[in-house]
């Protein structure tokens, strides 16, 4: 890679592995569970992470010398708050439809604790483009979890991807239906997601036994 | 040494610092991009009256509004009158009716005031559709929902939104599968009496044939935002009964 060094690339991809947000530092579970009922929202929520932890990490970044120490949870809060704020005014201005897509999203993006993480880990304590890679990286890790889960709820519990019947027609009994499979609508409730993470964590840790803590 | 950001003079300055640059870059997009916003708004209402009664670009299963640069002219075109109901079924025209904001008629009622109910009356290959907005709560936020009935508060059409609810459970009270469930089915009983639609798990009626079970499916897992559409209708639509008890 020309553009990132060997270092830069490593803080994109560690976060998608080995340092993943979610199954490793176990941040943002909650929003993991509310959303992850279907893939559309899953990927909707990937992207707008993506774009406020990214932006937002640089702000800190380039904020990081003058923040003062003793309130600087609540400055991290703000610029969340007034960054996602303004580019849904944005949105609700030019782009209509796109900003109803968003609108339940606003209030889980704002208390997405990896967002809050990352500025206090590691934005505080590195320059701009290092903060911005870092976002970047663990925004895209916290959306792999997210489709994965989407992707396994969706399909057990509608029998369905980004809306799309794959299983056949469970009223009309077509596909797998006519051979007595069912839709588990259990697969659709916040408690299976976490089953789903825990899941994931389980096979992670088991491929690699480094991960696992005393 | 000390470091200069650590002093609470400087914590105090910083703080009032910021607060004066967040707050004024705030109130400086919500008031620039204001009209825009509030334009949209306005278009959105025409799109949702027009839906209800059955004016939308809906191909398959996909849910599509009349496009906004002609929602203007077709809702001039299709909805003929708009009226604001009072408590005794009389009516007044006004037709700016469609921007009565309903949430702010439901506090009036609650105040004791008198709250104004808009309608509309709305005209489609000769057939007549009365469209009702009504409101209520989910299980996160308000939602609502335009109703287009004929003149026997038979459901012709209905569109559900809402602000905040569950995406992929409660969310899905605006797709298409929901909303045409309701369309056909009844609102009053043979003696015309209000019963409402309910939404119920277990009518064991998924394909929804039943139409004067006063029934529609519920959506699974999202139970509240279901019980939410029933009292949205039970309590708002009834107010509407002595208009259309005088129609007949």
């Amino acid at each position: 890679m020309g553009l990132l060094s060997k270092k830069d690339t490593k803080l994109i991809t560690d976060p998608l592995a080995d340092n993943n947000p979610i199954t490793i530092q176990v941040l943002g579970i909650c929003s993991a569970l509310a959303i992850t009922a279907e893939l559309k929202a899953s990927l909707v929520m990937g992207i707008a992470v993506l774009f406020v932890l990214g932006v937002g990490n640089v702000v800190i970044s380039l904020m990081r010398n003058i923040i003062p120490s003793k309130i600087r949870i609540i400055v991290q809060l703000i610029v969340v708050a007034t960054l996602v704020i303004i580019v849904d005014q944005v949105l609700k201005a030019y782009q209509y439809e796109l900003s109803k897509t968003l609108a339940v999203f606003v209030g889980l993006i704002i208390t997405n604790c990896i967002i809050m993480g990352r500025f206090e880990a590691f934005a505080l304590g590195n320059g701009p483009w290092k903060s911005f890679l870092d976002g970047i990286g663990n925004a895209l890790g916290y959306a792999v979890i997210l489709l994965i889960v989407g992707f396994f709820r969706e399909l057990l519990g509608s029998g369905t991807l980004f809306g799309v019947p794959v299983l056949g027609d469970p009223i009309e009994k077509t596909g797998v239906y006519s051979i007595g499979y069912e839709n588990n609508g259990f697969m659709l409730m916040p408690p299976m997601a976490l089953i789903v993470v825990g899941l994931i964590i389980w096979v992670q840790r088991s491929r690699n036994k480094a991960l696992i803590e005393d | 040494m000390e470091n200069r950001t650590d002093k609470n003079s400087y914590t105090i300055i910083f703080a009032i610092g910021m607060v004066i640059v967040v707050g004024s870059l705030l109130a400086f997009t919500a008031s620039s991009l204001k009209p825009a916003i509030t334009e949209n708004q306005r278009m959105e209402r025409q799109q949702n009256i027009l839906y209800a009664m059955g004016v939308n670009e809906n191909e398959g299963t996909s849910r599509e509004f009349i496009s906004t640069d002609k929602v203007g002219e077709e809702f001039s075109k299709y909805i003929k009158q708009q009226l604001v109901i009072d408590a005794d079924g009389g009516s007044t025209e006004d037709t700016e009716a469609y921007l009565i904001d309903v949430k702010k008629e439901q506090a009036k009622a609650k105040n004791g005031e008198t709250r104004r109910l808009p309608l509309f009356v709305g005209e489609k290959d000769g057939k007549t559709f009365y469209i009702a907005p009504i409101r209520g709560k989910g299980l996160w936020d308000a939602i609502w929902a335009y109703v287009a009935l004929d003149k026997d508060m038979v459901v012709q059409g209905v569109f559900f939104d809402h602000a905040g609810e569950t995406p992929g459970l409660g969310a899905n009270i605006n797709q298409r599968f929901f909303m045409d469930d309701f369309i056909g089915e009844r609102i009053l009983d043979d003696n015309g009496q209000f019963k409402g639609i309910a939404v119920t798990k277990g009518n064991n009626d998924p394909k929804n044939l039943i139409k004067d079970d006063y029934e529609v499916d519920a959506i699974a897992g999202s139970t509240i935002t279901g019980d939410g559409v029933t009292a949205m209708i039970k309590a708002d639509l009834k107010l509407y009964l002595p208009y259309f008890k005088n129609l007949k």
